[in-house]
C-alpha cells in the first residue's frame, strides 16, 4: 500500500474508532485524535524527504479500481504540485487537533469530524483520479459546515453557518458539473486525471466545450477560494469558527479549489484558460485591494485575519493568472505558505478569545506582556503576512509578482502596492493595537501557553512557515519541474492552435515568455511542449 | 412458458391470503408473529425466484405477450421485495399502536406487493392498469387503517379521491391509445406508434397515462395529495407509499415511455425536463417550513421524484441506469428515516421535529440512523445518496452534451439549486435531533431484536450502495439494456 493510503486513511479510520469510544472518556478521546493527526504528519514528513524531483510521472502510487463501467477508481499519487500541499495539510491537521482543547463540550462529535476533514482533504488532495478528487472534498467540506453551526461563536453564528453553507455548497456542486461535463467531454472515458491529461494531448478538447466548463471550474473553485467578488462567506464563517475548523479550513480545504485549477483547468483547457486570464487578473484586484481596504476597516481580530486570507487568495490568484512557470510555481508556494500562516494566526487568535472572551481590538491591548510566547508568536504572523523576507510567503509573493509582471504589469503594480501598504498598514496596527500599548485591567490574570502540548502546534507552524522560508528550494526544486509540466500543456497547445481560435497574440506571447533569468533557462522548453512533457 | 411464469406473483397472493385467513385461528398475543412468518415466507421467495438463477432469471413472455420477464422486472422485483420485508418489519413494530385487524395489515402489504411485482412485469395498458389498481385500492385501507384517528381517516380520503381521479386518467388514457391504433400490448404498440405520431388523440391518450403515472410517483402538477397522506398515513404505510408505491410508478413510466412509446418520447424531452425542474423546485422549496417530520418527508419525496426523473429525462440508457440505481439507495434510506419515525414516536400527533430531540442520548443508535438517513437523501459522502445523485446529473449533462438542448443544462442547474436548498431542512432534523436547546424526554427507548435488525439492514444498504456501487450499478446497467434491445 502507498505512504499516500496511510496518511488519509489514518484519520478516517481513527474517526470510526472514535465512534465507539463512550463519550466520558475524554483523555483517550484526545489521544486517539492527535495520535491519528500525529502519524500522517509524521509518514508525509518522510513521503516528503523520499520525494525525487524531476522524476518522471507519480510517484508512491497506488490504484484500486472502484466502479469499472464509469472509469472511477482510488487512484492516489504525488508529483511536484501535491506533495508540499499533502505535507502542510497533515502539519496544519496535527497542529488543529493539538488546539483543540478548546473545544470543551460534545467532544467526541467534534473530534470524530474533525477527523473525516482531516483524512478527506489529506485525500483530496492525493487523489488522482477525478471522482475522489470531488469526493474526497465534499466529504471534507460537509464537516465544516456543522462544526461551525454546533461549536461556532458570536452572535451571527447562524447567519455565518447559513452564508457558508450556501456559497461553498453551490461552488462544489458548480465545479461538479464542470468535472462531469469534463469527463464526458474528454473522450477518455475514465476519470483517472493522468489518463485524461495523455489523452487530451493527442486529442485536445473542442474549443466550444472548453469554454463551457473553463468558467464552471473557474468560478466553481473560484467560490471555493473566497475568489472576489464570492468571497464574503470567509471572513464571517472563520470569525465565527471554532479556531482548529478555521485553521484547516482557511490552511488547507480552500487551497482545494485552486489546486484543481492548476492540476485540471490549465492543462486541459488551454486555449479557454487564456481567455479567462485577463479577467482573473482584474479579479485578484479586488480580492488584493478591495478586500485588503476592508481589512484595513475590522474592528475585530478574527474578521480581520479572515479578511486578509481572502486577501492572499488574490496573491495565487495571480500567480495562476500569469500562466508561467515562475507565476504557477509562486502560486504553489504561497498555497504551502499561506496554509501554514492561516493556520497559525487563526491557531493565536483562538488562543487569545479563549482567554479573554473577546477579539475587539479596542477591548485589547497590552497582552504582550501577559502572554510572551503567544505575542510573540502572533508578532511573527503578522510579519510573516506582510510578506516579511525569511518567512516562506514573502518567496512565494516575490515569486508571483516576478512572474505576473511581463504579463500584467499594471495589475501587478497594484497587487504590490497592496502586499506592501495595506498588509503592513492593518497588520501592524493590528500588532500593536493588541500586543503593545496600556493592559486593561480586567486582562491582568491571563496566563500565556503554559506547556509543551499546548506550545507546540505554534511552534511547528512558526518553524515550518521559517524553514521554507530561509530554504525554498525544498520546495521550488520538487514543483518546478511538474509545474513546467503543467505550464507547457497550458501554453503548448494554445500555441499551436493560435492561428485557429485566434487567441490575442499579446496575451500568448507575454504568457509564454518567462519573466526573469530562471525562466530564460526554460525557455525553449516551453516552446516545444512534447520535449517537456514527455519527459 | 405460461402460468409458471407468474409463479412468483402467485405465491405472494396465496402468502396473502394465508396471512388473513391465519387471523381466525391465531391468538391475539401471537400475532407479531405472523408478520415475522410473512418476512420469512418473502425472504425465502427473495433467495428462491430472484437470486441469480432463480425461476425469474428465465427471461421471456407469456400470456400473448401481457407479461414480461426481463432485467428491468428482476431488478424492481427485489427492490419491492426487500422494500416490503423492511416494511413488515415495521408494520410489526407498530402493531400496538393499530386497534384492530392487524393480520389484515399484514396482509394488505402482502397484496400491495403483488400488485408491485405485476407491475414490474406488466408489458400491456390492462396488466398495467390491474396492477396500479391492485396497488391503489390496497393502498387506501392501508392509509386509513388507524381508523380511530382523524388524520389517517383524512389522509384516507384525500388518497380516496385524488387516486380515482388519476385512475379515471389513466383509463380515459388507454381508451384512447386503444381507439387511436388499436393495440394494448407494449411491444405492439412500439411498432406501430411512430406512424401516429401526429394524431392528437393519439398523444393525448399517451399524455393522459403520464398523468396517472405522475400521480403514483408524485410529479408536479399532481403531487398534492403527497404530503397530506403521508402525514396522515401510519408510518409503516407512508415508507411503503414512499418507496414501493414510488418504484411502480417508475418502473411502468420506463415501461410506457421507452417500450410503448419511444418514438414519442423522443419528442417530449421538453416536457419531462420541465416536469422534472419544477418538481425538484416545488418539493424541496415547500419542504422547508414544514415542521412535521413525516410531511417533510412527503415534501422530500415530492422532490426525489423530481431527481429521479432527472434520469428520465435524459432519455438514455445511462439515465434509466441511473434512476434504477437510485431507487435502490433510496430504498434503504427512506426505510432507515421511517423505521426511526416509527420506533420513535409513539404517540402520532407528537410527530413534531423537535420530538427528535435528544435522540442521540435516548438512543445512539437511532440517532445516528436517523442522522445517516438525511444525509443519504442530501446526497453527502458516502452514502448511497451521493453516488446516486452523480450518476443522474452526469446523465443529463450527457444528454444536453449529446443533444446540444440548452434545456438540459437549465435543469442541471435547477437540480443543483434543489440539492442547495434541502441541506437546510435535511441540516434541520439532524440539528433537531443533537444539538436542541429544550430539554425534552429523556427516558431511553428500548429496541427489539427484530427493529434492531431492521436498522442495521438499512444502514448497511445505505453505505453499501455508496461505497461499492459496482454490483447495484451493474445490474441497473443490464436492466436498462432492455430498452435497447
Amino acid at each position: 500500500m502507498s505512504i499516500l493510503t496511510y496518511i488519509l486513511g489514518w484519520p478516517l479510520l481513527a474517526a470510526l474508532v472514535l465512534m465507539l469510544v463512550p463519550r466520558n472518556y475524554r483523555v483517550i478521546i484526545r489521544a486517539i485524535a492527535v495520535l491519528a493527526t500525529l502519524i500522517p504528519a509524521v509518514l508525509a514528513v518522510k513521503m516528503f524527504c523520499q520525494f525525487v524531483p524531476g522524476a518522471n510521472g507519480y510517484q508512491f502510487e497506488q490504484q484500486i479500481p472502484w466502479v469499472e463501467s464509469l472509469g472511477i477508481s482510488y487512484h492516489v499519487g504525488v508529483d511536484g504540485l501535491n506533495v508540499g500541499l499533502i505535507l502542510m495539510g497533515a502539519i496544519v491537521a496535527f497542529a488543529a487537533t493539538l488546539c483543540s482543547w478548546e473545544i470543551q463540550t460534545r467532544e467526541k462529535e467534534f473530534y470524530i469530524l474533525l477527523l473525516v476533514m482531516s483524512g478527506g482533504i489529506l485525500g483530496a488532495f492525493a487523489s488522482l483520479d477525478l471522482f475522489f478528487f470531488y469526493f474526497l472534498h465534499e466529504l471534507a467540506l460537509v464537516p465544516t459546515f456543522i462544526m461551525i453551526g454546533v461549536w461556532g461563536r458570536g452572535e451571527r453564528k447562524n447567519y455565518a453557518t447559513f452564508q457558508i453553507t450556501l456559497y461553498l455548497s453551490i461552488g462544489a456542486l458548480i465545479a461538479l458539473i464542470g468535472l462531469i461535463a469534463l469527463y464526458l467531454q474528454s473522450g477518455a472515458n475514465t476519470f483517472d486525471i493522468p489518463k485524461i491529461i495523455e489523452h487530451a494531448k493527442a486529442n485536445p478538447l473542442a474549443i466550444n466545450a472548453q469554454n463551457f466548463i473553463f468558467p464552471l471550474l473557474l468560478f466553481g473553485f473560484g467560490i471555493l477560494v473566497s475568489l472576489w467578488p464570492f468571497h464574503s462567506w470567509a471572513p464571517l464563517g472563520y470569525g465565527a469558527a471554532p479556531s482548529p475548523t478555521a485553521m484547516l479550513h482557511a490552511g488547507v480545504l480552500k487551497k482545494f479549489g485552486l489546486y484543481g485549477l492548476i492540476r485540471i483547468a490549465l492543462p486541459l483547457m488551454p486555449q479557454a484558460a487564456h481567455g479567462w486570464m485577463t479577467f482573473l487578473a482584474w479579479l485578484c484586484l479586488g480580492n488584493i485591494l478591495y478586500v485588503g481596504w476592508v481589512a484595513m476597516k475590522q474592528k475585530d481580530l478574527n474578521l480581520l485575519i479572515g479578511n486578509s486570507s481572502v486577501a492572499h487568495m488574490g496573491f495565487i490568484f495571480l500567480g495562476i493568472a500569469s500562466l508561467n512557470l515562475i507565476g504557477v510555481t509562486g502560486a504553489v508556494l504561497i498555497m504551502i505558505a499561506h496554509g501554514f500562516l492561516a493556520a497559525l494566526t487563526f491557531a493565536l487568535s483562538g488562543y487569545i478569545y479563549q482567554k479573554t472572551g473577546t477579539l475587539e481590538v479596542s477591548k485589547l491591548g497590552g497582552l504582550c506582556r501577559q502572554l510572551p510566547f503567544i505575542g510573540t508568536a502572533l508578532l511573527m504572523a503578522a510579519m510573516a503576512g506582510c510578506g516579511l523576507p525569511g518567512f516562506a510567503n514573502f518567496v512565494g509573493e516575490v515569486t508571483v509578482f516576478f512572474g505576473a509582471w511581463k504579463v500584467f504589469p499594471f495589475v501587478t503594480g497594484c497587487a504590490l502596492w497592496g502586499a506592501l501598504l495595506i498588509g503592513a498598514l492593518y497588520m501592524l496596527r493590528a500588532v500593536r493595537n493588541i500586543l503593545h500599548g496600556p493592559l486593561p485591567e480586567q486582562w491582568n490574570s491571563i496566563s500565556d501557553a503554559s506547556n509543551v502540548w499546548r506550545k507546540l502546534p505554534y511552534a511547528l507552524l512558526l518553524a515550518s512557515l521559517f524553514v521554507f522560508g530561509v530554504w525554498p528550494r525544498l520546495l521550488t526544486e520538487k514543483i518546478t519541474p511538474d509545474a513546467q509540466k503543467i505550464v507547457a500543456m497550458a501554453n503548448g497547445s494554445a500555441a499551436v492552435s493560435a492561428a485557429v481560435v485566434g487567441v490575442a497574440p499579446s496575451t500568448l506571447l507575454a504568457g509564454a515568455t518567462p519573466a526573469d533569468a530562471r525562466g530564460t533557462r526554460v525557455l525553449p522548453e516551453i516552446s516545444n511542449p512534447q520535449s517537456s512533457t514527455s519527459n | 412458458m405460461n402460468a409458471s411464469s407468474i409463479t412468483l406473483e402467485m405465491c405472494v397472493i396465496a402468502l396473502g391470503t394465508i396471512l388473513m385467513l391465519a387471523d381466525f385461528w391465531m391468538p391475539a398475543e401471537r400475532k407479531k408473529f405472523a408478520a415475522y412468518a410473512a418476512i420469512a415466507a418473502l425472504g425465502g421467495l427473495l433467495l428462491i425466484s430472484l437470486s441469480g438463477d432463480g425461476i425469474c432469471s428465465v427471461f421471456g413472455t407469456s400470456f400473448n405477450g401481457e407479461f414480461v420477464e426481463d432485467g428491468l422486472a428482476l431488478f424492481f422485483k427485489r427492490i419491492f421485495i426487500v422494500a416490503a420485508i423492511l416494511v413488515l418489519f415495521m408494520a410489526a413494530e407498530f402493531s400496538d399502536r393499530i386497534a384492530a385487524g392487524i393480520s389484515e395489515y399484514y396482509s394488505l402489504i402482502v397484496f400491495a406487493l403483488a400488485g408491485m411485482l405485476f407491475a414490474a412485469s406488466a408489458n400491456d395498458f390492462a396488466m398495467l392498469f390491474v396492477s396500479i389498481e391492485l396497488i391503489t385500492i390496497t393502498f387506501y385501507v392501508l392509509v386509513s387503517f388507524q381508523r380511530s384517528r382523524l388524520g389517517s381517516l383524512e389522509a384516507g380520503v384525500k388518497y380516496l379521491i385524488l387516486g380515482a381521479l388519476s385512475s379515471a386518467f389513466l383509463v380515459f388514457g388507454i381508451a384512447l391509445i386503444w381507439g387511436t391504433t388499436g393495440k394494448l400490448n407494449f411491444t405492439d404498440l412500439a411498432a406501430v406508434a411512430a406512424q401516429f405520431e401526429a394524431n392528437k388523440l393519439f398523444l393525448l391518450g399517451v399524455l393522459f397515462v403520464m398523468v396517472g403515472l405522475g400521480f403514483k410517483i408524485a410529479a408536479f402538477p399532481f403531487q398534492i395529495w403527497a404530503p397530506d397522506v403521508y402525514q396522515g398515513a401510519p408510518a409503516p404505510t407512508t415508507a411503503f407509499l414512499a418507496i414501493g408505491s414510488k418504484a411502480a410508478g417508475f418502473v411502468l413510466l420506463l415501461r410506457v415511455l421507452f417500450t410503448a412509446v419511444p418514438s414519442v418520447t423522443a419528442h417530449w424531452a421538453d416536457l419531462l425536463i420541465v416536469i422534472s425542474g419544477i418538481t425538484i423546485l416545488y418539493g424541496n422549496l415547500c419542504a422547508i417550513p414544514q415542521r412535521n417530520i413525516k410531511r417533510l418527508l412527503g415534501y422530500s419525496s415530492i422532490a426525489h421524484a423530481g431527481y429521479l426523473l432527472l434520469g428520465v429525462a435524459a432519455l438514455s440508457a445511462n439515465g434509466q441506469a441511473a434512476v434504477m440505481y437510485y431507487l435502490a439507495g433510496y430504498l434503504f434510506t427512506v426505510l432507515a428515516a421511517f423505521t426511526v419515525i416509527c420506533l420513535v414516536m409513539r404517540q402520532a400527533d407528537a410527530e413534531d421535529i423537535s420530538a427528535l430531540a435528544g435522540l442521540n442520548q435516548r438512543s445512539p443508535l437511532l440517532a445516528a440512523t436517523m442522522t445517516l438517513a438525511m444525509a443519504s437523501l442530501a446526497g453527502i459522502p458516502p452514502l448511497a445518496g451521493f453516488f446516486g445523485k452523480f450518476l443522474l446529473l452526469k446523465s443529463v449533462v450527457e444528454a444536453a452534451q449529446v443533444t446540444g438542448n440548452h434545456g438540459y443544462y437549465c435543469l442541471v442547474f435547477t437540480a443543483l439549486a434543489g440539492v442547495v436548498v434541502s441541506l437546510y431542512y435535511y441540516f434541520g432534523v439532524i440539528r433537531a435531533i443533537y444539538w436542541s436547546k429544550e430539554t425534552p424526554d429523556l427516558s431511553p427507548i428500548a429496541l427489539s431484536s427484530p427493529a434492531k435488525l431492521t436498522i442495521w439492514i438499512c444502514i448497511g444498504g445505505m453505505f453499501w450502495i455508496g461505497l461499492f456501487p459496482n454490483t447495484v450499478l451493474n445490474l441497473a446497467n443490464e436492466a436498462a439494456q432492455t430498452f435497447s434491445r
